[in-house]
């Protein structure tokens, strides 16, 4: 129900609380966290840019976020993404799901996240040891698993 | 019509976004992505794979043969990588 598309970093336990007070309906809130993973073994501080397409971004989060509210009796949702220059340990992304149930909050997480790698419009600029920079390519296990979640024709091929 | 390039593809043709007239010869994204090639040899070349090329017209997920009219926002940009 809620979106957020930012550079600031955020609070998990901050988020879950604000999510959550006051609903006494939810018995269960399950959330995802993504972080910069270090791809450089520790011999370097690893760094990534986040590009995103500003006004699409919102979009396809919203309808990802009102699928999830469609397929699971939600009481309560909060995406955040950030974009721009993060470094390895960092937050990245937060999915929540709170429903009255454990097993409606874990499945809308899981499909919150799964969807979102496939459909919105993030892309990452790795920067490596020599100063040069490479684009992040979409890996396949990530069709697959937003795959499973059917229905999946976000980023289908153009030809 | 507006174009907007992401990623690599911004990159590679060094333009972010652009304002266009649609050619006659447009009809859809195919045949628009087919006159933006002719643009230079870095549109050329950053365009020549359309299997690496993911599209978005007015802000939504569209395929080569989505029609266009020439009012349109179209965004070329690669397979996604967020989360």
């Amino acid at each position: 129900m809620a979106i957020r598309v930012q550079r600031e970093d955020f609070d998990v336990g901050t988020e879950i609380a604000a999510l959550t007070d006051e609903n006494p309906r939810i018995g269960g809130v399950t959330s995802f966290t993504g972080l910069v993973r270090d791809m450089t073994e520790g011999a370097q501080t690893s760094a990534m840019t986040l590009e995103h397409y500003p006004g699409m971004t919102e979009k396809m989060l919203a309808a990802i976020d009102a699928e999830a509210h469609d397929r699971w009796p939600l009481e309560a949702s909060l995406i955040i993404h950030r974009y721009g220059r993060l470094e390895a340990g960092d937050r990245i992304v937060l999915v929540i799901a709170a429903s009255p149930h454990r097993d409606d909050a874990f499945e809308a997480c899981r499909f919150l996240i799964d969807w979102l790698k496939t459909r919105a419009p993030f892309w990452k600029l790795e920067e490596s040891l020599n100063g040069s920079s490479r684009w992040v390519e979409a890996k396949e296990a990530d069709d697959d698993a937003a795959a499973r979640w059917n229905a999946n024709d976000g980023n289908k091929r153009a030809g | 019509m507006k174009i907007l390039y992401f990623a690599w593809l911004r990159q590679r043709t060094g333009i972010g976004e652009e304002e266009i007239t649609m050619p006659t010869a447009v009809r859809d994204v195919a045949t628009l992505i087919d006159w933006l090639k002719l643009r230079g040899p870095n549109f050329a070349e950053a365009l020549e794979d359309t299997s690496a090329i993911r599209v978005a017209v007015n802000q939504e997920f569209a395929t080569l043969d989505t029609e266009l009219s020439g009012t349109e926002e179209v965004a070329l940009f690669p397979p996604m990588t967020g989360g």
